[in-house]
């Protein structure tokens, strides 16, 4: 066959799909803002998303300020510079590592579980139930994670920064024998408010990409059981990619605006 | 206006890439008329259900409601079609994740200035009419029978009082007392709430009960229908042989003698 033939059906299978997500997270935002809206449904997802994600998201950046501390002390004290370390810890927790680190562990969760729920659902057609019991399955199942994702995952990145800021602290303070009072007074020192709000929308991204990776392979899923686990694999991985790729495109939007 | 069919179908068909299920389906169903549709295993009948429904769209042909064609409604237009019927999936279909009362109660609860209390109420009727005692009501569907099963989802689909009912094989997995309660139960809600209904069953007993009148689906088409009065004398082979039950004739099964 042809190479270029098969490139070219390649890349137009690419688009096809891109297109189709585009629709479906179009659709999915639209009934996120017009009425009838599932409160219940949507208090669920929070406490889901939210509350339920605490302890991963908790101890995952706990062990990412430790490590970080003792890295950044490895390079630093070649050259004498051990005082940027608390600096260091915090922008890196802020800017970067919380949110991703947050992100790709709410995605393996979240995203999973999304997808294998809704595949179920899907399968089992539920989901058809649904739209013959006068209620919109995108508003119903797909509303409600969308919007509980993107404003959770922020919520969540926040308190992964300050636990991400205290396992610094406490590997400093223990472990590499820093003055606990100077540790917090030079944390603070150069930290500004946009090294904060910066990490915050990468979170309501992700929290988006997330859901609504989950949503779309659990939504179209087919095949029984195995299908779902395909929806659920491909979510996962689909959200992670997309996430590491958004990372670095809004961190470069952010660089920029500087 | 009488004179305009409840549910038209002309000429649909329906493929799934290059397998044809449907190749050009004509139907008519008065208002108030209960039909069964009859035929082999995988000839399409749960697909024919769809295309009404709106959840498969044909490839080509009309679907009138009314004498409204519905094949090319979008939005807003197809949730108002899709309320007007209400469907007992074959598989039942039921939302694991809910209690089994607020199943049943799905589309009554909806519904404007209907407190919780109200619905649980209806529920609660719905259940018993279909030999269920109130407190199945607070057990979620995992946890019971097959044929509990049935009957909740039958409970679900005629709660809300829809003008046109599908029933997909109501009384498989029943026994045949149960069986006997539920054609029962079909025919009241035809009669008495003037629904117009089409029901699918390989059980001749229950169509013989329920039915108005009988159309036999073979490969895409209806090839008989006639009042049930006239099934036992059709003079069609196909007829024939399916309500008797026989190996032989012109119906083969794609099956290798061992
Ligand atoms: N979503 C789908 N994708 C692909 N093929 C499908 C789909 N739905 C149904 N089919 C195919 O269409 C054919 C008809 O299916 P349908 O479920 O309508 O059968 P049926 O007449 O209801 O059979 P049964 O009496 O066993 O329920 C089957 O061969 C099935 O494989
Ligand atoms: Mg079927």
């Amino acid at each position: 066959m042809n190479p270029l033939a098969i490139i070219g059906r390649a890349f137009l299978e690419f688009l096809a799909v891109v297109g189709r997500l585009v629709e479906f997270a179009a659709n999915g935002v639209r009934h996120c803002f017009t009425p009838p809206f599932y409160i219940r449904q949507t208090a669920k997802q929070f406490l889901d998303i939210g509350y339920y994600s605490l302890p991963v998201v908790g101890l995952t950046t706990l062990f990412t300020g430790m490590v970080l501390a003792l890295q950044s002390h490895t390079g630093f004290s070649r050259f004498d510079a051990e005082t940027a370390i608390p600096t260091v810890v915090v922008l890196s927790i802020t800017r970067e590592l919380g949110p991703v680190m947050a992100g790709l562990m709410v995605a393996g969760r979240i995203g999973a579980s999304i997808a294998a729920e809704l595949g179920t659902m899907r399968v089992t057609e539920q989901i058809d139930a649904l739209t013959t019991l006068s209620t919109n399955p995108f508003k119903y199942l797909i509303a409600p994670r969308l919007i509980a994702g993107t404003l959770m995952l922020p919520l969540l990145v926040l308190v992964g920064d300050v636990v991400g800021v205290f396992g610094g602290f406490l590997v400093s303070v223990y472990e590499l024998n820093f003055n606990a009072a100077n540790y917090v007074s030079q944390t603070w020192q150069y930290l500004e408010r946009s090294d904060v709000t910066s990490g915050l929308w990468k979170a309501a991204a992700f929290g988006f990409v997330i859901t609504l990776m989950g949503c779309y392979h659990g939504f179209n899923s087919k095949g029984g059981a195995q299908g779902v686990g395909k929806a659920t694999t491909n979510a996962v991985v689909s959200a992670s990619i997309l996430i590491l790729f958004a990372n670095y495109m809004l961190t470069g939007l952010f660089f920029a605006g500087k | 206006m009488t004179d305009v069919p409840k549910i038209e179908l002309r000429g649909v068909t329906k493929s799934f890439d290059d397998k044809h299920v449907l190749r050009g389906m004509d139907l008519k169903v008065a208002r108030g008329e209960s039909v069964v549709i009859i035929g082999g295993s995988g000839t399409g009948k749960s697909v024919t259900l769809k295309c009404i429904l709106g959840l498969l769209r044909p490839d080509d042909g009309a679907i009138k409601i009314d004498g409204q064609d519905t094949t090319r409604l979008r939005g807003a237009q197809l949730d108002a079609h899709q309320a007007k019927f209400g469907m007992l999936f074959q598989g039942g279909a039921l939302f694991d994740s809910l209690p089994v009362w607020r199943n049943v109660a799905f589309k009554v609860a909806q519904q404007p200035g209907v407190s919780r209390k109200e619905a649980k109420r209806i529920a609660v009727d719905v259940l018993a009419s279909v030999g269920l005692s109130p407190d199945v009501g607070d057990i979620h569907p995992a946890e019971l029978s097959g044929g509990m099963q049935k009957r909740v989802a039958l409970a679900r689909a005629i709660a809300a009082k829809p003008e046109i009912i599908f029933f997909d094989e109501p009384t498989t997995g029943l026994d045949p007392i149960m069986a006997d309660v539920i054609n029962e139960l079909i025919v009241k809600c035809v009669r008495e709430v003037g629904a117009t209904a089409i029901s699918i069953t390989h059980d001749m007993a229950s169509a013989r009960k329920i039915a108005d009148r009988i159309a036999m689906l073979y490969e895409g088409r209806i090839i008989w229908q006639g009042s049930k009065k006239e099934i036992d004398n059709s003079g069609n082979p196909y007829v024939d042989q399916f309500i008797h039950g026989r190996a032989e004739g012109p119906i083969k099964m794609q099956v290798r003698k061992l």
